[in-house]
């Protein structure tokens, strides 16, 4: 009989250490589908931030680096230069890419490095105990925030919609942002993440994909608020879909060719 | 089979050597006065098809090289001063990882923005692990363009053969000035040593997975790594000492000093020697192992050093240690991009001596 549905061959069959409710499960999971259905397991690098995802050495099943804080993606592009017939993952959490790797990721992105870029966004510092992240939206506590976060007064700057701001970037080729809050967002986002994969193998340029997820334990809320949370505050300010799409594939040409 | 000579700056030799030793990926940010170098390896790396990035600060192009390195691809980047200091987090995490790589420091004057004429003011930066935690690298200092050339291409093995980071520690005049060299054979990249340690290339053997990281959280377990690369470090201590001595068996008075200043020593003992004076130079070639064994050798034979530095007094330190206590260790520096003259070094030695100049 075919299976249908079954475990990741390239994600390890372990208990993860992530929190009850924490996204990074399902992310890991989605990234090692189409790891398994592109049958890149043994042509893979992932590249672990320094974050609660310092973790997915211990989960994904193929090559990983962990570079320092916010270099993710400047290793990212020492591997990939390297090894370009390989699928080169570059894991970020927000206060990686968006905070201290900001110089980082802009410029990888401008020069159109051949790396795909997962970018979960928790809009809050998970591992080190729930500080005010650069993704943080306004009003939201954070124990760096303990008013909530205050761009005017307290000078504490608006939350970065980092999509749109890597759009203007002629290396950027694909960027997208998906949801983990249901199960057809889930999908979609997986989606994502095989366009993206694949453009990278194809050469193509700068990919990412975003991802909405929660943090339960640091936002302070049971697993199923937290989702609510994320539905009712995160999505509305960070719009879901393919924010660019220049992908060949989808050029215009490219859809009339097909045609 | 050695080439004809060639009249070359110190920073394009370092260059030209290093991809000559094998170098696939350079990455580099623009500071004076190591720019030479940067654009020798723009023109040459691309021309030769293999990777050249710009990179947007020394911060990014460290951790480039850290994951170049971690593909087992032979990777250098290259500064100066200012921008060693942004990359010892990446040198920290590279030494914490055991990756191979060549960090060259063309060195200038600080400390903060400083100047841009040379200075040994680098030497504990260098030496110490700069960076946070417990480490060290292997640091070699060259005197000349010829030298940068040989220990620069002698650095990539190194760093291979004990995996971790290796430094040129040269300094602005090593960069600028021009000298002839003979440049070492190149290297063809298919035939460098394998690292069963580096990502990438799974299918090929279908090896168990490789992680290249410093982390482990685990107190007991990080103790043993650490305590397992000083041992590596104690191996190197007994392997990698290098250093070059002048007159040091007639002298009563040795110098000592390492790149630009040991040139100056020279000169001056050059000068001692037509007055009928005996002067001696220890010229530490590897500041990282300091070689410390032959100082204290020499300090039992009771003779007297005199370091002459490009700083206020940093190797002066090592030498005191291996003395211990033994000799008198006296220090002559000038710093802020001054390069001390022959004759005033000439100068403290006599002093030191009690003769008086010319006399």
């Amino acid at each position: 009989m075919e299976l249908a549905y079954g475990h990741p061959k390239s994600l390890k069959p372990i208990q993860s250490k992530y929190c009850p409710g924490c996204g990074h499960g399902v992310i890991h999971r989605l990234i090692c589908e189409v790891v398994d259905e592109l049958g890149l397991q043994e042509r893979s690098v992932v590249t672990n931030p320094v974050g609660c995802s310092i973790w997915a050495d211990l989960y994904f099943d193929f090559d990983s680096v962990g570079p320092a804080h916010g270099r993710t993606p400047a290793a990212a592009t020492g591997i990939k230069r390297m090894l370009p017939d390989h699928l080169v993952i570059c894991y970020q959490g927000d206060g990686d890419l968006a905070a201290i790797g900001t110089a980082e990721i802009i410029h990888a992105a401008n020069r159109g490095e051949k790396f795909t870029t997962v970018f979960v966004n928790n809009a809050i510092y998970g591992m080190t105990g729930g500080q005010m992240a650069p993704t943080t939206l306004v009003g939201q506590k954070a124990t760096t925030a303990p008013y909530g976060r205050d761009p005017i007064e307290a000078g504490m700057g608006y939350p970065i919609q980092v999509c749109e701001l890597l759009a203007t970037l002629g290396g950027t080729k694909y960027l997208a942002r998906g949801s983990v809050n249901n199960a057809a967002n889930i999908r979609k986002t997986k989606q994502y993440i095989k366009k993206a994969f694949e453009a990278q193998m194809r050469g193509e340029g700068f990919t990412m994909v975003e991802v909405l997820s929660p943090c339960p334990t640091n936002w302070q809320m049971a697993p199923v608020e937290a989702m609510t949370w994320l539905e009712e505050h995160m999505i509305p300010f960070y719009k879901l879909g393919e924010i660019k799409n220049t992908l060949e594939a989808a050029s215009p040409q490219a859809e009339e060719a097909k045609r | 089979m050695a080439e004809d000579k060639r009249l070359m700056k110190g920073n394009e030799a370092i260059g030209e050597s290093a991809i000559r030793a094998g170098c696939r990926a350079y990455f580099g940010y623009p500071i004076t006065p190591q720019n030479e170098l940067t654009a020798y390896m723009a023109k040459n790396m691309l021309d030769k098809k293999r990777t050249f990035i710009q990179a947007e600060s020394e911060v990014s192009a460290i951790n480039m090289v850290y994951g170049a390195a971690a593909t087992g691809a032979r990777a250098m980047t290259s500064s100066s001063s200012p921008g060693v200091s942004l990359k010892q987090e990446g040198i920290s995490y590279a030494c914490g990882a055991d990756l191979p790589c060549v960090v060259v420091n063309v060195a200038r004057s600080g400390p903060g923005l400083g100047g841009i004429s040379p200075s040994q003011g680098d030497y504990f930066q260098a030496t110490r692990g700069g960076g946070h935690g417990d480490y060290y690298h292997l640091v070699l200092a060259p005197k000349s363009v010829q030298e940068a050339a040989d220990l620069t291409y002698l650095a990539f093995d190194l760093s291979e053969k004990w995996r971790m980071p290796v430094m040129i520690l040269a300094d602005g005049l090593i960069g600028q000035m021009m000298e002839g060299v003979s440049l070492p054979p190149p290297r063809d990249l298919g035939s460098l040593p394998k690292k069963p340690w580096a990502v990438g290339h799974q299918a090929d053997s279908h090896r168990p997975i490789n992680h290249v990281t410093s982390i482990n959280l685990v107190p007991e377990e990080l103790e043993a790594q650490n305590r397992k690369r000083f041992e590596r470090y104690g191996e190197i201590k007994k392997a990698e000492i290098r250093f070059e001595e002048v007159n040091v068996d007639k002298a009563d008075l040795i110098f000592v000093a390492y790149g630009t200043s040991s040139r100056v020593c020279l000169g001056a003992l050059e000068m001692a020697k037509k007055e009928g004076i005996q002067l001696g130079l220890f010229r530490p070639i590897s500041l990282w192992p300091f070689p410390e064994k032959r100082v204290a050798e020499l300090a039992a034979k009771g003779k007297k050093f005199l370091a002459v530095e490009m700083s206020m007094g940093q190797m002066v330190e090592d030498v005191r240690l291996a003395a211990n206590g033994k000799t008198d260790v006296h220090f002559y520096g000038r710093c802020g991009g001054v390069i001390p003259s022959e004759e005033e070094v000439l100068a403290e030695a006599y002093r030191l001596l009690g003769r008086k100049v010319g006399k």
